[in-house]
């Protein structure tokens, strides 16, 4: 037995580091973590892996859907390859941020060829517009729809007003109420134009408007702009009701008819035969 | 003082009438107050809406007065550059002019600022409406004829003078909107040949903008022009007390009377409260609408121009003239610019404001009626008055909508070069239609009036007669509505005679084609022995 014990100590010995190796006490916490830790990290790379395959999927699904809503209802005028045709311009390379105005406004499908596209109830759901969109955005790089931080609102409101003044009043009207230009085409409102709308349309420039790119204005500025428009749009005129914003022409309307009108009225009144 | 009220006691003791009776007395015995307020307080004014809309003018300007001296307290009239740092948040930080920055201030920071910068805008824009509205209503009754004429010519100049109130206080917040309105000007100014643009460096002290003009416009705006607006005011009211004023035509109205209420009590309290009510009306107005909303403008920057930039609506028909003239009219001749697009329209309304200002006289000669007039005209019975009238009318309308041209079309999904052509159609040719027109219906009237005079109104009975004849009956006019429309007076083209050497001149010529295109096809009032006949022929 002694014989048998004197091996004990390298046993013992050995055993030592058997204790610090996977016999450890903590081993099988450590086995735990480590086995929690791939299978999480392997489940979350596994499920990110799939989300962007699903998106990749999807994006595929999308632009094949949104290539069979855009010959069922645009290639009549922009072409089967959405390539342009006699009746409207190609759409290769006008990117999704486009499509996202012109149909997500209304303004396509066109009711009727006209001095420009007028908007009206918007013709698609908002999973269609996007289809419609995808499918446009694959087929040349464009303008994107942009990103929540782009259009958030967050930006310098002085800033912002200085540049539409500059930029945008001539046509826009410098509160946004819109305004003529030639031959029957007109800058509209922008009392209601939503802020996504409105970088879309200052990136791609629709019906008449001419594309600010980045470098005309920056990214941060059209954040400005926007924060300016939201401003507007969210507060009423300190003065009372704002009669359109449409300047002197309706102040002066509204005292012809109101003003003189009540007084004309009193004067009828005032200078009336007693009965 | 109590020795003065001992003093006082016998003499009111005496009088009998209390602390009025001495104040009154005390009064007087100073200032021969008595003898205007007796002849003013028995003074007849007519009762008729439309005498009250130069009231209307006279009570908008108390109104304007009273704000403008409020904002005046507040108002800094420099052009210095400053920081705007004040409650509105799109325009921190911004560069602006010290005008600017505190008009912001009395919209924002100033308690019942923006009130009041809306009150005086709003009562602004009513005075100059209200002048026009007197002014036609002068024009079309023939309250201008003798002995009014100079009274015209002074409320025309006051016209003009309220135009130019209004503009130069448009001017003065130095925002956006009255920057590109003075840039206007600067460009019409510029288009005189020759000395255009040494005039413009005068006005504005060098090259537009400059620094200056709001300072110089400021003392226009609350010096000069206010004193010369009182002074006329002054004149104005004094001409209307020393003519008496003018009545319709009606039962017991003549030349020679006035029927209507005394100044005191009844009209005092009547124009009295009219001029609350009027004040009420601006007030109500302004707390609930807003007006030139500069914090939208933003400072004046030559570079940008807003859609939608207009005169107020008095400026407007100059504007129109300005959208309306057709282009190309600008060439170089002798070294210089001929801007023809813009004389054209300076000339076209320089020429018809004069003619609104001289019509009395024009008219008087072409009449030769030297009478005095204090019995109005229906408008009906000044045929061709009333023709011009309206061919005025329309014309300065056309020009006024003109300069809503751009509006009209995105409003009523019009091209613009659509409106803008079809408004000069209805400038050019709009006039003679209005002429004709308006000349036919008056006819119409005086047809329809000389009927009712001679055979009364159609009273919708209808007698079948024993003999089977079918006839209405109709109801004769009374006596006090016959009044009314027999009582105008009667003219007749003017012959023409020859002078002293038997010899007929050109003008005695113009005069007499003018006099015979004026009454050719006027239509007589009814005589007595007409309407004896008639009534014969009836009965």
């Amino acid at each position: 037995m002694p014989e048998n014990r004197t091996p004990t100590p390298p046993k013992a010995r050995s055993r030592k580091p058997r204790k610090t190796g996977r016999r450890h006490p903590l081993a099988s916490v450590a086995l735990i973590a480590i086995g929690l830790l791939f299978t999480g990290g392997a489940y979350a790379a596994f499920s990110t892996s799939t989300a962007s395959a699903a998106t990749d999927a999807t994006s595929q699904q999308t632009i094949d859907e949104g290539r069979k809503l855009f010959i069922a209802n645009c290639a009549t005028c922009h072409g089967m390859q959405a390539q342009g045709a006699d009746a409207g311009p190609s759409l290769i390379g006008v990117g999704a941020a486009s499509v996202d105005f012109q149909v997500g406004t209304g303004r396509m499908p066109m009711a009727a060829q006209g001095p420009q596209a007028l908007q009206k109830p918007v013709q698609f759901s908002d999973e269609d517009v996007a289809a419609l969109a995808a499918y446009i955005g694959s087929l040349a790089p464009g303008p994107a729809i942009p990103e929540a931080h782009e259009i958030d609102g967050e930006g310098d409101a002085s800033a912002g007003a200085e540049l539409f003044r500059i930029n945008c009043a001539m046509c826009h009207n410098v509160a946004g109420a819109g305004g003529a230009l030639t031959e029957g085409k007109f800058a509209p409102s922008l009392a209601e134009t939503s802020s996504k709308h409105i970088y879309e349309a200052m990136v791609t420039g629709p019906q008449n408007m001419p594309v600010f790119n980045n470098l005309n204005i920056t990214p941060e500025g059209k954040r400005d702009i926007i924060t300016y428009l939201k401003y507007l749009q969210t507060h009423p005129s300190p003065g009372g009701y704002e009669l359109g914003n449409f300047g002197p022409v309706s102040e002066g309307l509204f005292l012809w008819i109101f003003g003189i009108g009540s007084i004309v009225a009193l004067t009828v009144w005032i200078t009336a035969k007693s009965n | 003082m109590s020795t003065t009220t001992t003093a006082a006691q016998p003499a009111v003791n005496t009088k009998s009438g209390g602390f009025t009776a001495a104040a009154a007395n005390y009064l007087d015995e100073r200032t021969s107050v008595s003898t205007v307020v007796k002849e003013l307080g028995r003074k007849i004014f007519p009762d008729h809406w439309s005498f009250l809309l130069g009231e209307v003018a006279l009570y908008s300007f108390v109104v304007i007065l009273l704000s403008g001296s409020f904002l005046t307290f507040f108002f800094q009239a420099s052009m210095a550059e400053v920081v705007y740092d004040g409650s509105y948040v799109p325009l921190k930080g911004i560069d602006m002019s010290a005008a600017m920055s505190s008009t912001l201030d009395i919209s924002f920071d100033v308690r019942g600022g923006l009130l009041m910068r809306q009150v005086h805008h709003w009562a602004a824009l009513m005075f100059v409406a209200s002048i026009g509205l007197h002014m036609l209503r002068i024009f079309f009754t023939g309250a201008f004829r003798k002995p009014r004429e100079l009274n015209w010519v002074i409320g025309f100049v006051l016209f003009i003078l309220a135009m130019a109130e209004g503009f130069t206080g448009y001017s003065l917040p130095d925002d956006l909107l009255s920057g590109n309105g003075l840039r206007i000007i600067d460009g019409m100014v510029k288009g005189i040949p020759l000395v255009g643009t040494w005039i413009s460096f005068l006005l504005f002290g060098g090259e537009f903008p400059g620094n200056d003009i709001v300072g110089r416009l400021y003392t226009l705006h609350i010096l000069l022009l206010p004193a010369i607006v009182v002074a006329l005011i002054a004149m104005h009211l004094l001409f209307v007390v020393v003519h008496k004023h003018t009545q319709y035509p009606a039962a017991g109205h003549t030349n020679q009377n006035v029927v209507g209420y005394p100044v005191m009590p009844v009209y005092a309290a009547k124009a009295g409260g009219f001029f609350f009510i009027v004040f009420g009306v601006i007030m109500l107005i302004a707390s609930l609408v807003t007006i030139n909303p500069i914090w939208n403008y933003g400072p004046y920057d030559p570079s940008p121009v807003s859609a939608g930039t207009q005169p107020d609506w008095y400026i407007g028909f100059a504007d129109g003239a300005l959208r309306l003239i057709p282009p190309h009219l600008e060439f170089v001749w002798l070294n210089h610019t001929w801007s023809f697009n813009i004389l054209i329209p300076l000339g076209v309304i320089g020429v018809f404001i004069l003619l609104v200002m001289v019509y009395p006289f024009i008219e008087a000669w072409i009449t030769g009626d030297k009478r005095e007039h204090h019995l109005l005209d229906r408008p009906r019975n000044a045929a061709t008055r009333t023709a011009i009238g309206a061919a005025g009318v329309w014309f300065y309308a056309s020009l006024w909508a003109s300069a809503a041209s751009d509006l009209i079309a995105t409003h009523f999904h019009l091209s613009m070069e659509g409106v803008i052509h079809a408004l000069q159609i209805s400038a050019v040719l709009g006039p003679f239609a209005a002429y004709f027109i308006a000349k036919r219906v008056c006819l119409a009237l005086q047809k329809k009036d000389r009927e009712i005079v001679l055979h009364g109104f159609e009273s919708g009975r209808i007698v079948r007669l024993p003999g089977g004849e079918y006839i209405e009956v109709h109801q004769p006019v009374s006596e006090y509505e016959r009044w009314k429309l027999v009582s105008y007076p009667d003219f007749k083209p003017l012959m023409i005679r020859p002078d002293a050497r038997g010899r007929i001149s050109t003008g005695q010529k113009v005069r007499a084609g003018l006099s015979r295109w004026f009454f050719e096809d006027r239509i007589a009032p009814v005589t007595r022995t007409e309407i004896e006949r008639a009534h014969g022929g009836h009965h």
